[in-house]
């Protein structure tokens, strides 16, 4: 049986890191896996939830719902969106009271994976096929590792990478800082935060930071470079398509 | 978007953007906090590293908490019947000014003017030694770290560790000017302890009165249970004739046997201990054997209103562990002043706008970057980034954030809640993307996007969306 999945990319990687999804893509196809993307999905809502303006958010989940409800699985390249849907999608849905709404949100979001955790649990597999003969860490985001309990599935397939050298990162397990609007809200805090996460970067001397979010990666890659430090960040779909046919 | 990204979100002028400036850039005081909230941290992560059954201790003691809070009414009455029975006298109190009152007018009845303390948050919460100092009664702190603050007149910076923001050598300087009497004093830990000793053995010996919190009161025996490290505490609740505790209203447990579970939970949160150094329990008054007179006062202080919602109540599970406050990357690098409350850290971001709604104390739920490592760690499971995501939109529908930025989320929310609005901005903001790259790359902006490149580059917008890629190549 051919698994279909639909794609769903965040606002974000749409806008400003098309690459991640073209690798998610590569990746999922050459499983064998049907990829579908569902023009009509947006965003998440969790800008607007978490930054204080969760009834906004509602209009946005039903659009997410009404857009992937007939979809078999849902595969997301984002922890935090994937966290976002398993952990307020049926409290914003509820406060409608739309029956209908409330039913399908409730039928959907066991089906909403993340993009590490669909390859390694639902499809089964670790090893892609994928090749990147490089230095790397891996930073495990706060919502890929406190709220979705992600982080074996990414070790899984890194470690699986032909030429790939996973270094510990010390203190990985911290915050990176950026915590989406808290970025500009406490823009002071939040680059004292990224300071000793880029410090900790530094040390391990690696070429590349792989993690699950990109908006995460945003924020320390803005500082990896401001620094000069030559250390590059990368989607793990992005790594995971290394030396697959089709790559981007 | 961007306008939005041009345009300033930051709102208000006052609260913890402000009050944690300072502090960032003060850099003895990172130092400080850095090497002792590490300490704490891995000294913690290894004993409860022990407990196989720790998940099991959380989940007990989670729902003996939030049981008691379901039932708190009947609850009370009970404990109020307990502590009577065993010959404690209870007093009710709407809020810290009652509360300060009654134990005022405590204080008065005997006659006296000095009396001994224990460590404890919720008088410091009422502004207790304030209000005594006022009445004419002096209150001496005995908890060493406590005694640091007040003899330096700052404030607690740490639930558990008042004086964690200060090192060695500043508390020498500090105990050289005031206890020691200008006698010269080394910065060996020793040496300062004696210090402390020598100056709060009279204190002990000559107080009447003590006053203390509560950690738990067993609602079914009326035993009260305080909990500390020193011994101090002990001297306090043993010494003089009268005890006066107090405590909020949430502060109840039902059984002994439930006490277990929490002396087993609390020590291995806070100090990373196996077993709490000292534990005294007591209940009412015996003949011969301790103070002759207890009283328990019973505060609210808004704590009922906080119950009354049922997303914040939870904060009232809290046992004042602290463990959230040595986890948390915001804590680490902003202490515990930049909250500007008695409660700092995570708890006091989720208790401080409930139980004071002050204006700075309302930008303390955005003071998180929602990481979850408070939560992880809570012994009584309060989902913290849960209560911070809820009180950041009680808040904000209370309407005390710019209302620009509430346009501006209306906004996005618009475009954002249907595909084809969301294309649009999309393919518009490709067509533009060379004029937008150019004026991000070039240097200082205004607004949010000036924020974001004090110390971050911008990225530049790609060529194509993906879902313009898609449908011209339709995923191949
Ligand atoms: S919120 Fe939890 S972790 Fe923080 S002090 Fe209270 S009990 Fe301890």
């Amino acid at each position: 049986m051919t698994r279909s999945v639909s794609l769903f990319v965040s606002c974000f990687n749409d806008m400003l890191f098309p690459n991640t999804a073209r690798a998610a893509n590569v990746v999922l196809r050459s499983l064998g896996v049907k990829v579908e993307f569902p023009r009509r999905q947006t965003c998440c809502g969790q800008i607007h939830v978490n930054t204080g303006y969760a009834s906004m958010a509602v209009p946005l989940v039903r659009n997410f719902v009404n857009t992937f409800s007939g979809a078999e699985e849902i595969v997301a390249i984002s922890g935090s969106c994937t966290a976002m849907v398993r952990e307020h999608y049926l409290e914003l849905a509820n406060r409608t009271n739309d029956v209908n709404l409330i039913s399908k949100t409730r039928e959907l979001v066991p089906r909403v994976f993340e993009f590490s955790e669909y390859l390694t649990d639902v499809v089964g597999v670790s090893d892609v096929g994928a090749t990147y003969p490089h230095r790397v860490s891996y930073h495990p985001t706060c919502h890929s590792l406190r709220s979705l309990h992600i982080y074996e599935s990414a070790i899984k397939l890194l470690g699986a990478v032909r030429g790939l050298q996973l270094i510990d990162l010390s203190f990985a397990e911290q915050c990176c800082g950026f915590g989406g609007t808290f970025s500009v809200k406490n823009s002071p805090m939040s680059t004292a935060i990224l300071a000793d996460k880029v410090a900790n970067i530094v040390n391990a001397k690696v070429e590349t930071v792989v993690a699950l979010d990109n908006s995460c990666l945003l924020h320390i890659s803005g500082a990896l470079k401001r620094n000069n430090t030559g250390v590059s960040v990368m989607h793990l779909a992005e790594v995971l398509a290394h030396g697959l046919d089709g790559v981007v | 978007m961007v306008w939005m990204v041009l345009s300033d979100m930051a709102g208000s002028r006052v609260g913890f953007p402000y009050t944690s400036l300072p502090r960032i850039e003060d850099s003895q005081l990172r130092a400080n906090l850095r090497s002792a909230t590490t300490a704490i941290r891995e000294k913690r992560g290894r004993v409860v590293a022990e407990k196989d059954d720790w998940e099991e201790l959380r989940l007990k003691g989670e729902q003996i908490r939030a049981e008691v809070l379901n039932n708190l009414d009947s609850y009370l009455v009970k404990l109020e019947a307990s502590v009577e029975n065993v010959g404690g006298v209870v007093h009710w109190a709407g809020d810290a000014g009652e509360a300060n009152e009654i134990v005022l007018s405590l204080v008065r009845q005997h006659g006296e003017s000095e009396v001994v303390k224990v460590k404890s948050l919720t008088t410091d919460e009422m502004g207790l030694n304030e209000y005594l100092s006022q009445g004419g009664v002096m209150a001496y702190e005995t908890d060493l770290a406590e005694l640091i603050v007040q003899l330096a007149h700052d404030k607690p910076s740490h639930i558990l560790v008042p004086a964690i923001h200060m090192n060695r050598s500043e508390i020498r300087d500090l105990f050289q000017g005031t206890i020691s009497k200008g006698t010269a004093l080394s910065d060996d830990p020793t040496v300062l302890a004696e210090a402390s000793r020598l100056y709060l053995r009279q204190k002990f010996l000559s107080a009447k009165i003590a006053i203390s919190g509560v950690n738990f009161a067993v609602a079914e025996t009326g035993t009260i249970c305080v909990v500390e490290s020193e011994g101090n505490g002990r001297m306090c609740l043993t010494l003089p004739k009268v005890l006066i505790s107090v405590m909020g209203i949430e502060k109840i447990i039902p059984t002994l046997d439930d006490l277990a579970v929490f002396l087993e939970l609390l020590p291995r949160s806070s100090t990373g201990e196996r077993m709490n150094p000292y534990t005294s329990l007591w209940s009412g008054v015996h003949k011969g054997d301790g103070p002759e007179e207890f009283h328990l006062v019973i505060m609210d202080n808004r704590r009922s209103a906080v119950l009354a919602d049922p997303v914040g109540r939870q904060t009232l599970q809290c046992i004042r562990c602290s463990a959230c406050l040595n986890v948390c990357p915001v804590y680490e690098r902003s202490g515990g002043h930049a909250y500007d409350s008695v409660y700092p850290g995570p708890i006091g971001a989720i208790l401080s706008p409930q139980l004071f709604g002050t204006e700075s104390s309302k930008s303390l739920p955005w003071a998180s970057t929602l990481c979850g490592a408070c939560y992880e760690v809570c012994p009584v499971r309060i989902n913290i980034p849960q209560v911070l995501v809820h009180l950041r939109e009680k808040v904000l529908t209370e309407g005390h954030r710019s209302s620009s930025e509430r346009f501006q989320f209306a906004i996005l929310s618009a475009v954002l809640s249907s595909g084809s609005r969301f294309d649009l901005a999309l393919r518009t903001i490709s067509r533009l993307r060379f004029l937008i790259n150019r004026f991000l790359a070039f240097g200082s902006l205004p607004g949010v996007a000036g924020k974001w490149t004090v110390a971050r580059e911008l990225p530049e917008i790609p060529k194509e969306s993906f879902r313009v890629w898609w449908r011209r190549s339709r995923g191949q």
